[in-house]
Parts: C-alpha cells; sequence; structure tokens
C-alpha cells in the first residue's frame, strides 16, 4: 500500500461541559494510506465523530499529534486550519449541510470559487449523477440527491481527504446505496483518501480498511483484500 | 411562581441584549413625547400663571402724542376692563467700562406708584420713589449682565442730555419674559435692557408731558379682541397711533408662543416613529423566538395548556420589553425636562417656573408605549396560539427558494455564492428586508430633519447677514429728518458709507385679509440693503408699487399684479391703493418694500430718513461709538456684526449639544433594527453560515455574508432615509415658520452625508458586535444541530 497521508499519534480529546468531563478519545494511534477507503464502525459516543473532526481541522486534540503528510496539524493556528480544510479535505455530513438559498450548482460553485484547481461544478455534479438537477434548490431535491450535491461539492475542489460522517444516516436503503456508489466511485476514479464514518455495518464490505471504536479507543482493525461495490449492499 | 412566568424572566434575561435594543427604541419615544409635552405643559403653566399674576396685558398700541384724557375714551371701550397708559422710548445708554453703546426700553412708571397692568416683579430692591427724578428699576437680565445692583449710577443720554441715574430695585416683566433689542435676534442682555422710571422725568425727557405715546389693556372675559383693536385704533388715529394689537402680535410672546408651538410639533412628529420602530422590531423578533420555541409551544400544549394561556405568555414577554422601554422612557425624560426647563430659563426670563410635566403625559406616552408594543406582538402571538400541538413539535418546514428574476440578473454579473445567498435571503424574505430598510430610513429621516434646522438658520443668517444687509451699524433716529443727515452722519469717525432708510407703519389690507407691518423705502443706488427676488436673486425695487414678502403675500392672499389697501399709520395717514409689483424671499420679519420716489410721491413729503445704514472701519470703531453716544438725534444702534458674531455664538454652543443629542436618537434606532436584524440573520443561518467555516471559508468571507446583507439593507435605506429626511423637513418648514421668522427649506449635502454617515457606522458597529457571536460557534457542535 501507499504511503500514509495522515498520522495520528497518542490523541486524546477531553469535552468539559459545565462541571462534566467527558473523555471522548482515550489515546488514538492511526494512519490513513493514499487511495484507500477507509470505514470507521462504532455504536453513538464511540468517538469515531471527534476523530473525524479532528482529522478534518474542526477540533483540536487534548493531547497528542495529528500529521498530515509531515505537517503537525495539532500546531497550526486558526488561519491555517481553514486553509487546510479548504485545500485539502472534503466534508460530507449526515444532513448534507447544503446552502437552501443556492441552487445545486451554485452550492458546489460556492466551493470551487475558493478552491486552488477545482473541477467545474457541471462535472462534480455529472459524476454524482445529478447532471439534470443542477438548477434545483435543495428544497426541490430528495433526501439523496441533496447527499450527493454535497458529495460533489466535496469533490469538487479535488480535495486529498473526503470525510465522510454518516453520509447515509439520514436515508433510506436504496437511496443510501447510491449516495454510497457516488463515494466509491470517486474513492476508485480520483484515488481521494475516503474515511467513512458508519454504525451501519453492512457498509464495511465496500472497505479497504474496517476500523472499530468503543469508548474513545480503536478495538479492532479489519483489512478488506477484495472490497465490494455498494451496489449488492443492503440494510 | 408559575414555571411559565419563570421561563418569562429567564427568556427575557436570555434575550437581554435585544429586548434592550428595542426597549431604547421604544424609550425614546416615550422620553420626547414626556420632555417635549412635559416642558410645554411646564412652560405654559408658567407662563399663564406669570401672565395672570402680572395682569399682562391683552391689546398694545403705540401712538406719536396723545393726551392722557384720552385714557378715559379708551376705558369707555366695550370689552375694556382696565388701562394703563405710559411713556415709551428708546435711549442710548454709556455703562462705566463698556465701548459700544448699549441702549434700554424705558417705561415711565405711573405717578401713584406701581402699574395696574404688566406689572414688574421686584426681584431685589424697591421700584423708584414718586417724585424722584433719577432712580430706576431695571430689568434683571440686563443688570446682572452690566453688574449693576442697587444703589449703583450708570449714565442714559435722555433727550440729548447726558443724565445720571441710580438702580433702585431689578425686576421681571411678563412684557420681556424674552427680550430683545429691536432688530436683533436673539437676547443680548449687555447691550438691551428696559428701565422703569418716573412719568414726570420720563414724559419730561421724551417729551411727552402730560401725554403718553404707549398704552396697554386688559380685556373683559368674553370680550371682542378685534373689536376692541378695531376702536382703539379710531381712538388714537389723530394722535399717531401706530396700529393695536393682541398678544399674538407682542414680540415676548411671539417668541415664546413659536417655542412652544415647536414642542408641541415636536411630540407630535417624533414619538410615533419611535414607536412604529419598536413595533415591527417586537414583532421580528418575537416571531422568531416563537418559531424557534415551537417545540416547547408543541409540548405545552400537548400537556393542556389553552393556546390562549400561551398567547398570553408571549404577550407578557412582549409587555415586559414595553415596561422596560417606558420607565427608561419616564426616566430619561423627566430628568432632560428638568433640563430643557432650566434652559429655557436662559432665554425666557420668568420670575419662577413651574416644572409640571403633568401625569398626563406620563400616562398617554406608557398607553402609547405599551400600546405599540402590544400591537407589534399581536401577529406573532397569534401565531403561537394557533399551532397545533403535533405540528408545533415538528422542526419548521426548510425555507424553499425560486429563481426569481434577481437570478437572471446576478447571473449576468457573475456574482459570487456568497453574495447570491446575501440576495436571496433578501428576495426570500421581502418583509423582514423591508422592515430592516425602513426602520434605518427611519433613522436617518429624525438625523436629516434635525440637521436641516441648523442648515435652515445657516441660510436665514445668511440671508439676513451677508446677502440682505451688509452695513456694519444701523442708526436709529429720534425723529424724522431730511435726507442731507447722510451727509452729516459722513463725518462721524470711521464712517465710509452712508445710506438713509425710511420706514413707517403701515395696515395692508386685501379682502377680509389685514395684517400689521412696515413699510421700507428703498432707495436709488442703494447698495447696503438689498432685497431679494423669490429665487435669491437680487433684485431691483420696481418704480411702482409694493414688494412684498412670500410670507406675507400668502397670508394676505396677494400674488403679483394684485391691488392691495395700504393704511399709513404715520403722517400722513394716508389710504392708498397699491399694486403688488414683485414678491421677494425674506426669512426675518415681514416688512414691505417700495420705491423712495415712489413712496414720497405718494405721503406728497419731500424725502426724509429715520434710519442711518453704515459702513464704518472696525479700527475707528471706539471713536465712532463715543461720537454716538453724544449724538442727540440717534436712540438707537444696531452692531450688525455684533449681532451676527452673538448669533453664531449661541448656535455654535447649542449645536453640538443638540447634534449629540439627536445623533444618540438616530444611533439608538439603527442599532436597535440592525442588532435585532443580525441576531435573527444569525439565529437563523449559524448552522449555515458554520457549514461554510467547515468548507474551508475564513472568518471574514463568512462575516460577509452577515454583515453584508445588513449593510447592503443599510445602503438600500439612505436614499430612502433622505427622502424621508426631505418630507420631515418640508413639514418641519411649513409648521415651525412664523411671522418673526420664516424657517427655508434648505437641506445640504453635508447634512445628507452626516446623517447617512451616522447610520451606516452605526449599523457597522451592530452587525461586527453580532458577528463576534459567529466566533464563539465551535464547528463541531453546529453541526451536529438540526433545527
Amino acid at each position: 500500500m501507499a504511503g500514509a497521508v495522515f498520522h495520528v499519534q497518542s490523541v486524546t480529546k477531553t469535552y468539559t461541559t459545565g462541571a462534566v468531563e467527558v473523555l471522548a478519545l482515550r489515546g488514538i494511534d492511526l494512519e490513513l494510506y493514499e487511495g484507500e477507503l477507509v470505514v470507521f464502525l462504532g455504536a453513538s459516543g464511540s468517538g469515531k465523530s471527534t476523530l473525524l473532526n479532528i482529522l478534518g481541522a474542526l477540533d483540536r486534540p487534548s493531547s497528542g499529534h495529528v500529521l498530515f503528510r509531515g505537517t503537525d496539524l495539532t500546531g497550526l493556528s486558526e488561519a491555517a486550519l481553514t486553509a487546510f480544510r479548504r485545500d485539502h479535505v472534503g466534508f460530507v455530513f449526515q444532513f448534507y449541510n447544503l446552502v437552501p438559498s443556492l441552487t445545486a450548482r451554485e452550492n458546489v460553485a460556492l466551493v470551487t470559487e475558493i478552491a486552488r484547481a477545482p473541477m467545474r461544478p457541471e462535472e462534480a455534479l455529472d459524476r454524482v449523477g445529478l447532471a439534470n438537477r443542477i438548477d434545483h434548490f435543495p428544497a426541490e431535491l430528495s433526501g439523496g440527491e441533496q447527499q450527493r450535491v454535497a458529495i460533489a461539492r466535496a469533490i469538487a475542489k479535488r480535495p486529498d481527504v473526503l470525510l465522510c460522517d454518516e453520509p447515509t444516516g439520514a436515508l433510506d436503503s436504496k437511496t443510501g446505496v447510491t449516495v454510497l456508489e457516488a463515494l466509491y466511485d470517486v474513492n476508485r476514479d480520483l484515488g481521494t483518501v475516503t474515511a467513512l464514518i458508519t454504525h451501519n455495518a453492512a457498509i464495511r464490505q465496500m472497505a479497504n480498511r474496517v476500523i472499530r471504536m468503543g469508548d474513545g479507543r480503536i478495538v479492532g482493525v479489519e483489512d478488506n483484500a477484495a472490497p465490494q461495490p455498494p451496489t449488492g449492499i443492503e440494510w | 411562581m408559575r414555571a411559565l412566568d419563570r421561563k418569562l424572566l429567564r427568556d427575557l434575561r436570555r434575550l437581554w441584549a435585544q429586548a434592550l435594543a428595542i426597549a431604547l427604541v421604544l424609550g425614546c419615544g416615550v422620553m420626547v413625547l414626556v420632555l417635549a409635552t412635559g416642558t410645554e405643559r411646564s412652560l405654559r403653566m408658567t407662563r399663564a400663571s406669570y401672565y395672570d399674576r402680572s395682569h399682562f396685558a391683552e391689546v398694545f398700541a403705540q401712538a406719536t402724542r396723545a393726551p392722557k384724557g384720552l385714557v378715559t375714551d379708551i376705558a369707555r371701550i366695550p370689552g375694556v376692563a382696565q388701562v394703563e397708559a405710559r411713556v415709551a422710548m428708546t435711549v442710548l445708554l454709556d455703562l462705566p467700562g463698556m465701548l459700544r453703546p448699549a441702549q434700554a426700553r424705558v417705561l415711565s412708571l405711573p405717578a401713584t406708584g406701581a402699574p395696574v397692568l404688566n406689572r414688574p416683579t421686584l426681584r431685589l430692591g424697591r421700584l423708584p420713589d414718586p417724585g424722584q427724578t433719577d432712580e430706576v428699576a431695571l430689568s434683571e437680565n440686563f443688570a446682572e449682565a452690566s453688574n449693576l445692583r442697587p444703589g449703583m449710577s450708570f449714565a442714559a443720554i435722555l433727550n440729548g442730555q447726558r443724565r445720571d441715574l441710580r438702580v433702585t430695585g431689578l425686576v421681571l416683566s411678563p412684557e420681556f419674559i424674552y427680550l430683545i433689542g429691536p432688530g436683533a435676534l436673539l437676547p443680548d442682555d449687555r447691550h438691551f435692557g428696559v428701565i422703569w422710571m418716573n412719568e414726570d422725568p420720563a414724559a419730561a425727557a421724551a417729551g411727552l408731558t402730560g401725554a403718553f405715546n404707549d398704552v396697554s389693556l386688559r380685556l373683559v372675559r368674553g370680550a371682542v379682541e378685534p373689536a376692541v383693536i378695531a376702536a382703539l385704533d379710531r381712538l388714537l388715529a389723530p394722535y399717531g397711533g401706530a396700529g393695536a394689537y393682541g398678544r399674538d402680535r407682542q414680540i415676548s410672546d411671539v417668541f415664546l408662543s413659536s417655542e412652544l408651538d415647536q414642542l408641541h410639533a415636536m411630540a407630535v412628529i417624533l414619538p410615533p416613529i419611535f414607536l412604529i420602530v419598536a413595533a415591527f422590531l417586537v414583532n421580528m423578533v418575537l416571531g422568531r423566538l416563537i418559531l424557534l420555541e415551537r417545540p416547547i409551544i408543541g409540548l405545552l400544549k400537548a400537556s393542556g395548556f389553552t393556546g390562549r394561556e400561551i398567547a398570553v405568555h408571549y404577550l407578557k414577554l412582549s409587555i415586559g420589553i414595553a415596561v422596560l422601554g417606558v420607565l427608561l422612557g419616564w426616566g430619561v425624560g423627566w430628568w432632560l425636562g428638568q433640563q430643557m426647563t432650566g434652559l429655557y430659563a436662559q432665554f425666557y426670563r420668568f420670575p419662577y417656573l413651574i416644572y409640571a410635566p403633568g401625569s398626563a403625559s406620563f400616562a398617554l406616552s406608557g398607553v402609547m408605549g405599551i400600546g405599540a408594543v402590544v400591537l407589534g406582538a399581536l401577529r406573532a402571538v397569534r401565531a403561537s396560539a394557533r399551532l397545533a400541538p403535533a405540528t408545533a413539535m415538528l422542526p419548521p418546514a426548510p425555507p424553499f427558494y425560486r429563481r426569481s428574476l434577481i437570478d437572471r440578473l446576478a447571473e449576468g454579473l457573475r456574482l459570487r455564492q456568497t453574495t447570491m445567498m446575501i440576495l436571496r435571503s433578501i428576495t426570500r424574505w421581502p418583509g423582514r428586508a423591508a422592515v430592516t430598510v425602513l426602520g434605518v430610513a427611519a433613522a436617518i429621516s429624525v438625523l436629516v430633519a434635525c440637521f436641516f434646522t441648523f442648515d435652515s438658520i445657516d441660510a436665514v443668517i445668511d440671508e439676513a447677514f451677508t446677502l440682505t444687509n451688509r452695513q456694519h451699524v444701523t442708526l436709529q433716529l429720534t425723529r424724522n429728518a431730511p435726507a442731507s443727515v447722510a451727509e452729516d452722519a459722513a463725518h462721524l469717525p470711521g464712517v465710509m458709507r452712508v445710506e438713509g432708510a425710511f420706514g413707517l407703519p403701515v395696515r395692508l389690507t386685501h379682502g377680509w385679509h389685514s395684517a400689521l407691518t412696515s413699510v421700507e423705502a428703498q432707495g436709488q443706488g442703494t447698495i447696503l440693503t438689498r432685497v431679494l427676488g423669490e429665487g435669491g436673486q437680487p433684485l431691483v425695487v420696481p418704480p411702482e408699487g409694493l414688494v412684498l414678502p412670500e410670507t406675507l403675500a400668502r397670508k394676505l392672499d396677494l400674488r403679483a399684479g394684485d391691488r392691495v389697501t395700504m393704511a399709513l399709520l404715520a403722517p400722513p395717514r394716508d389710504t392708498l391703493s397699491l399694486p403688488v409689483a414683485r414678491i421677494m424671499r425674506q426669512s426675518l420679519g415681514e416688512t414691505v418694500q417700495i420705491a423712495s420716489p415712489a413712496l414720497f410721491r405718494l405721503m406728497r413729503e419731500a424725502p426724509q430718513v429715520n434710519r442711518l445704514n453704515l459702513l464704518v472701519d472696525p479700527r475707528q470703531l471706539p471713536a465712532f461709538y463715543a461720537a454716538v453716544k453724544a449724538a442727540p438725534a440717534v436712540d438707537g444702534i444696531l452692531l450688525w456684526t455684533e449681532v451676527r458674531k452673538q448669533f453664531d455664538e449661541t448656535i455654535n454652543e447649542n449645536i453640538l449639544r443638540s447634534v449629540i443629542v439627536y445623533a444618540i436618537l438616530g444611533i439608538l434606532i439603527t442599532v436597535g433594527v440592525i442588532y435585532n436584524a443580525a441576531r435573527i440573520q444569525l439565529s437563523e443561518r449559524a448552522y449555515e453560515l458554520a457549514s461554510l467555516r467547515v468548507l474551508g471559508f475564513t472568518r471574514a468571507e463568512v462575516g460577509y455574508v452577515l454583515v453584508g446583507e445588513l449593510m447592503l439593507l443599510t445602503v438600500l435605506a439612505i436614499p430612502l432615509g433622505f427622502l424621508g429626511g426631505y418630507g420631515f423637513s418640508a413639514l418641519i418648514s411649513a409648521g415651525f415658520s412664523s411671522e418673526v421668522v420664516r424657517i427655508p427649506l434648505v437641506i445640504t449635502r453635508r447634512t445628507y452625508a452626516i446623517a447617512g454617515l451616522i447610520a451606516f457606522v452605526s449599523a457597522l458597529a451592530a452587525t461586527l458586535l453580532v458577528r463576534r457571536r459567529l466566533d464563539r460557534v465551535t464547528l463541531a457542535t453546529a453541526l451536529k444541530q438540526r433545527e
């Protein structure tokens, strides 16, 4: 397998809300490699979203280091983290996070306008099979379509890494598969490192690696020598 | 306390910044209402009480010389209760240590002691003893400004003779609550005062022994004033009567009344603007709150609360805000009212001030304040009552956008997507955008209308001092003199140019309309005094006919070409019919102009002068003043440069104070509107804006979406505010113009610029204040929340 894109070293994360301290991550060591599709599996509260937020520079670890291609993200300023997200990371969320006042094309253009070497919004939407819905507003699209717009928006900047937090969580099985297909194709065609969080074990079939999390720790790692396209996945 | 009421208090505490912003706007309206009506009421009560206690006359008249026996005839006029005849004259004073001659109005005191009408109120010392010829009482403000106290002496030039007069007491008089010298615009306590003197020496000095030249009347209840005036005019006509008039033309009362009218207008025009804006703000904020609290409303309803109870809950919340605003307004209004009444005491001299804002103004402003807020809340509250519990617990439907004309326009411009978000948000909620725009426009209108008054004063000053009266000094002559007097005056020290002038009182009549004014002869080759056309350009007075000021022409319903009847109220006392040749612009006073040859031809007399306009070398003023003090023919002096200087000083002193007060009002409206709009935006879009941060947008780029929309609306509001401001100014110009002064509708670019800038900067500050909250939203948590 190719070189590591992310090095995660002894990362912990503690949240303090009022008088309560919550240990969300209790020492994570992990590497993510060029071109791989990793699925993080775990129950809610297992720390997978926290880890993903730290990888995506949305949050800082309480201790430990996160290196992206040799650069330690933990030492970077707020502005540098913003630049990191802008240049390298694509996000896909459970609730799509589309801007309701912008059409599909405009939601993608939102990102391509600030990216370094983006693809055209139309091309990105074409990749997720929405070439014919580009002028629709989010409210005029189904959930699956909205999520595919979100994926198009995430990939349009040609990110180094695609981070997906429960991308099918709000979708039914059939629609979810179309979304997973889009992610699978992007990973395969563009070679983007893709990390996907889910509590849906069925999805592990499409991954190169499956990392199981529980109680803020990595509790198991499985390599999948022959990942399956999502077409056959059902839940 | 019920749990729901506890929630109410906590909601208020949580929303404190927004609640305070609304309360401040509302408070401004309440404050202005309490302040203006309170001050107006206090001054009216003080005036009424003072007029009553001092037996202030109701009809006044001057004549040249009327025999004392006429008083009995005057007293027999039906409707007359009391008559006070006296000797009045203007004299020059020579005060120790004062280069410039001061002048005074001398009034005689009856031989019996205190007058029955227009009784002076003693403030210090006593009135002159009957029989004492050199004792005088002085108007208090003049004595104070000149450091004269009872027991001290000063010199006056009486009938050409220098006489030493001893001060026995200081007094205030209902006739001189606002005391200004002839031709002056503002009180000048150092150079103009009133002297009360025993009748014998006064009459002797005026050459009026056994006669009088000034009469005041008090009327019985139900008397018909115009009838009394007409009868008095008939009686005085043979003795040089210059036209009787009521309190409505008594100069001190005219100024005081016009001030009271302005306060009244302020109370009528300003508060509704603030109350309406506050109502809209409550509507906006409560609407949003209820939307956010849908699940809670659903829960409450599911638990058995009625729609009515929930409506009352939110109504109470808005009333809480209103009560805060009303209390703030009351407090500040009461305090400012006292300050303002005190400020009036500087210009208007009452022996006492009754500060009685009256519970009515508090009650009215309280009811209006709470009423406005309740009205504003009604729509949102009704919506809360109508929510079905099942729907209430579901999140509201996502906003639905449609492509519109704006999109086609924007695509052509290739705008950035963040800009598109701004435009779409405005077109999606046009009502809310309109409230924001109108709110800011209201603030700008208030600012323009407030600052306009300064432009207007500037224009009046410019017209009075630069365009029409270009002389340095005007000398008032004791009596009419041949035109050759001008040549004598040219020999006074430092005099560079002399122009004679002549004026006499007249009554103009056209149909039912009639006005008491004076006519002035405009000599050929006159360059010091000029007449301005309606457009402001210098006008040559036509050889025949009258030139009327616009205001007077309107009052008499006259247009150029019409004929008007002019009764001369001085010899030869003819009644003439004359054409109106032109209409002119004149902001101060209502003097009619006529070509000098035409007037003297009509009067069948040789050209005369009773005033001299001079240009004087400023370096030789001391010598000039000394010569004037010794000149027997001069009884009045008007120093135009001094008047201007004094006017500028007073205006500058007040301008800063006013600008600060008005700016605060404008800032409070703008901040109230923009802050609330920004908070609502933020609460609606926090999720969307956090998403942008996640996508790699910088804080500045995300802030642009929030700040950009509100600043765009502010910019849109500016021209609208200018338009509104022009409208308000026009209302003020029309409403506040009086016989004393016409308020021209002049608004400078500076006024527009300052008003726009104040609104823009305060809007920006308010949005930036809210934008800072955006930084506090942690990205990870923002993504977890889903409305």
